[in-house]
């Protein structure tokens, strides 16, 4: 018998403490995967958000830093020019790239910065407790919109793809989901395209993960699966904003 | 024959393995058995119907899930 799914080397052995149900594992272990296949472990460095993924320093099998909230994608930049040999990517969640790094994932994107950065959108605020989150969708509720988003008085959310692909500097843009086992092995494929340009020094990578927040959306993880689906994926469209690999051919 | 094995004290109970991911539904939350965190962890019903396609394991977030073939 030999194991043909199983653990990977790129996580530790220390067991994830997210809710159950939790997007952040699935990505996380892809990210794990990635690290073996593409052979980048030894010279890979993450960089772990502010938020549920503040301890990513403890689950994956790599150097690992914890910069100030929001400030990954310049923390990454810092480190990258001064170690160019160094695989960096950015972890982050919705609060942390599109709340308060805004800035700085806007101006990392427009310098074409070589880096990979993963967001995950999950719609809400997870770690302090499900509150109104840039990428809340209208109608929706959480801890600050009890009634349910309204666009009158919280405005729209801000859709970071569409956002990023006005500018003329990224290099990758893709928003996948974690729905169905086909989007998340689609995810992988799209994670490595992201590292895999930063291999090849071809510039800033944004990939967008719609994942699940059982607890904060008030759902079981199987309803909260069924939602992506049904009403996240509808108004977050899944594909490709930016690719200029096709773009150059 | 491949065969599917659940570290039951890694296993959160989420379920999203057990609805319908499986081509041959034969994970089920385990009604009877309780793990070290308080959950009720997936189970086997029928390892012979295994095709140890791996979906159990790509869907699983901790990863709970080991296949072995």
């Amino acid at each position: 018998m030999k194991l043909i799914f199983g653990r990977p080397a790129g996580l530790t052995e220390v067991n994830q403490r997210y809710c159950p149900g939790c997007g952040h594992g699935i990505v996380h272990r892809l990210i794990a995967e990635l690290l073996v296949e593409l052979d980048i472990r030894e010279r890979a460095v993450g960089i772990a958000p502010v938020g549920c993924a503040v301890f990513a320093d403890e689950y994956f099998n790599c150097d690992m830093i914890q910069p100030p909230h929001g400030r990954g994608p310049a923390v990454a930049t810092g480190i990258k020019r001064a170690r160019p040999d160094c695989i960096l990517f950015s972890y982050q969640g919705d609060g942390d790239l599109a709340a308060i790094g805004t800035a700085e994932t806007v101006h990392a994107a427009a310098r074409n910065e070589n880096i990979t950065v993963i967001f995950i959108n999950n719609a809400i605020y997870g770690m302090t407790g499900g509150q109104l989150a840039p990428t809340t969708l209208p109608g929706m509720r959480s801890t600050t919109s009890v009634q349910g988003r309204d666009t009158g008085k919280q405005g729209y959310p801000i859709k970071v793809c569409e956002l990023l692909a006005g500018l003329d500097g990224p290099y990758y843009l893709e928003r996948c989901a974690l729905d169905t086992p086909k989007n998340i092995i689609r995810t992988k494929k799209v994670l490595k395209t992201a590292f895999q340009n930063q291999i090849n020094n071809k510039g800033f990578s944004l990939v967008e993960i719609l994942s699940m927040c059982p607890t904060g959306w008030g759902m079981t993880p199987v309803q909260s699966k069924k939602w992506i689906s049904e009403v996240m994926s509808k108004y977050y469209p899944l594909g490709e904003f930016r690719n200029r690999a096709k773009e150059e051919k | 024959m491949p065969e599917v094995k659940i570290l039951e004290d890694v296993c959160k109970g989420c379920g999203l393995c057990c609805d319908g991911i499986c081509p041959v539904n034969i994970l089920i939350l385990s009604p009877n058995r309780i793990n070290s965190s308080g959950y009720h962890p997936a189970t086997v019903t029928d390892m012979e119907k295994c095709t140890g396609c791996g979906y159990c394991y790509i869907t699983c977030p901790e990863p709970a899930i080991e296949v072995y073939k």
